[in-house]
């Protein structure tokens, strides 16, 4: 199969990623949508690591999985932090700041 | 089978290990010390960590031009200034972060809770903010000298990371700052997902994951040109996120308001130093030859980001919110150093980027000390009359505006003259005209300020100013001093800058 098949497919995991993170309101559906993008861009890294016949897109791919991993517990911190204080996880809700 | 142990260079690492090494003496120290000795050891350890990295940055100056960590990393002359400006910051914040009137006494608690209040009552305080900006120094230093695209990454995730935490750590009006928090984080992840996958589209392109090997095959015209485009636009959307530049400066009015002072002030200085830092060794030396593709759509953001930023900041009521867009349009000026793709731009972005960023930090610590019972006061109109008031808090302040706008004998106009006249020379007239307009639209709200202070009366309303603590006294002072120095007196500076801001591949 021609693997630049993969790349589609990744850019098109990227793109529903990106429209998720526009259009939905729950701040944990979100950053799922977030996730969903770098998994996109994983997903790339190792096709062209196979294209190219270079193993360092491998590699990275498992950096961003450890960042990845990083950023859920930092993220989930924070988002259960604005949960508890105003039973809702919604990123409307939060509108404190606007002018 | 041979095992080749990696060569590391640690003495080449140092000033960032140095400072790992102090956050995570600092984790040790949350879970061993006594809470009424963690205060005073974490603040201890972490100007004593960022000192002696200041140490070993100049100890390293002149071992510059070489390559560290099996050619992940890069320390040549921009980057030992790179680092030096971004701990000199670093040093001048903390000495804010330690005012504890800033932060919430338990981050867990509920805003209001009974919880909340016993831990006000009992004098809690959030020690863990210091190695949390340990954590983030250390990425701050290795985003500017990383030379590879996983390096890139990983530095990125390890500034941004601790911020987003330390936006949320407010005392006064928590909900705000969980909401900056939550914001940060959300638009930050979103980012650097785009930056992935730049960096994916990248390492497409040339097989390699190097800036080098991104050059090479640039200079070789080997690969798709569509990977090539692909990628960098959307690495650029991840940086120009992190700098602020509009239309990806949506964020940071919101968490400018909504941090803690002393993080804002931290966060407004020091990050925009690493991401301008990494933004121009990337493209002036991994994108340098396809300057074709992204001059024209970065001198069109260029333009915008400044009379944007100048624009809305004239429509401002609170001061931090002012302070966010004029810091909107200034990544416009500094984004204008990059366009110019030479010399003169590179030694002018340095400079700038240090003048700006010490007068940042003493600008938002003048802010921290207008005050009233509840808290810091940050409407504008509650400012009137502070120089009758309080002369001395004033005139500093409007030191720093000046700056701001670039009036001459201050810093700021040193560096926008320089960065102006190196866009000119590189060709870039538009992006010059745009910046002048805009500076002249800046100065009016910077000078409406001053008006503001000084001439108008004062109205009783419970706003005063804080005697300055001895630490934050030091913050104003050291910026203020800098600021008039580095106008009256460029010299030194610039052509240390101009005898060692070389980039090597």
């Amino acid at each position: 199969m021609d693997a630049a098949n993969y790349l589609y497919l990744s850019a098109l995991l990227f793109t529903i990623g990106a429209v998720g993170v526009v259009v939905r309101r729950n701040a944990i559906v979100v950053f799922m949508c977030v996730e969903l993008m770098l998994n996109a861009a994983n997903l790339a890294f190792v096709t062209f690591s196979r294209i190219n016949g270079d193993l360092n897109g491998q590699v990275i791919a498992f950096f961003t999985m450890v960042v990845a991993a990083c950023e859920v517990v930092v993220g989930l911190a924070i988002i259960v932090t604005i949960y508890r204080s105003r039973r809702s996880a919604s990123v409307d809700d939060a509108s404190l700041l606007k002018r | 089978m041979d095992f080749a142990a990696p060569v590391l260079n640690y003495s080449l690492l140092s000033p960032i290990l140095i400072l790992l090494a102090g956050a995570l003496i600092g984790v040790l120290v949350e879970a061993f010390v006594s809470k009424a000795l963690r205060p005073i050891t974490q603040l201890s350890i972490t100007l004593g960590s960022l000192v002696l990295s200041l140490v070993q940055v100049w100890r390293i100056r002149n071992e510059g031009s070489t390559t560290a960590a099996m050619g992940s990393v890069i320390v040549d002359g921009p980057a030992v200034l790179l680092q030096a400006s971004i701990l000199i910051i670093s040093i001048i914040s903390v000495f804010l972060i330690a005012d504890t009137e800033q932060f919430t006494a338990l981050a867990a608690a509920l805003p209001g809770s009974d919880e909340e209040r016993h831990a006000l009552q009992s004098g809690n305080q959030v020690t863990e903010v210091y190695p949390l900006t340990l954590f983030a120094v250390s990425g701050m230093l290795l985003f500017p000298i990383s030379s590879d695209l996983i390096t890139l990454f990983v530095a990125l995730e390890m500034l941004s990371l601790p911020l987003y935490l330390m936006a949320g750590l407010s005392r006064r009006r928590r909900l705000a700052s969980q909401e900056s928090a939550l914001k940060y984080f959300l638009l930050g992840a979103f980012s650097s997902a785009f930056f992935l996958f730049g960096a994916a589209f990248l390492y497409g392109y040339s097989s390699s994951i190097t800036f080098a090997g991104i050059h090479d095959a640039v200079n070789g015209a080997a690969g798709n040109d569509v990977f090539l485009l692909i990628g960098i636009a959307f690495l650029s959307i991840g940086l120009l996120f992190k700098v602020g530049a509009v239309p990806f400066h949506a964020w940071s009015p919101d968490v400018y308001q909504g941090a803690p002072t002393p993080v804002t002030a931290f966060m407004a200085a020091a990050t925009k130093v690493a991401a301008f830092g990494a933004m121009l060794r990337i493209f002036y030396t991994a994108f340098a030859n396809a300057q074709w593709s992204w001059t024209p759509v970065l001198s069109l953001i260029a333009i915008i980001t400044m009379l944007f930023g100048s624009l809305v900041a004239i429509t401002q009521r609170d001061v931090k919110r002012m302070l966010a867009y004029s810091s909107i349009a200034h990544a416009g000026f500094l984004l204008s150093g990059v366009i110019a793709l030479n010399k003169a731009g590179l030694d002018a972005s340095i400079f700038y980027l240090f003048a700006y960023g010490v007068a940042t930090v003493g600008g938002f610590a003048i802010v921290t000390l207008v005050r009233d019972s509840a808290g810091e006061v940050t409407d504008l109109n509650r400012w009137k009359g502070l120089g009758k008031r309080s002369p001395w808090v004033a005139t500093s302040f409007a030191v720093f505006l000046l700056a701001f706008a670039g009036i001459p004998l201050t810093s700021g106009f040193i560096g926008k003259f320089s960065i102006f006249s190196a866009a000119y020379e590189s060709g870039a007239k538009g992006v010059v005209i745009a910046g002048v307009l805009s500076s002249a639209i800046a100065a009016f709200f910077y000078i409406r300020v001053i008006v503001l202070m000084f001439f108008t009366d004062p109205v009783e309303d419970g706003t005063s100013v804080e005697i300055p603590s001895s630490l934050t006294q030091i913050t104003v002072a050291v910026s203020l001093i800098v600021t008039v120095a580095l106008g009256v007196f460029p010299a030194p500076l610039l052509n240390f800058i101009t005898d060692h801001a070389i980039f090597i591949r």
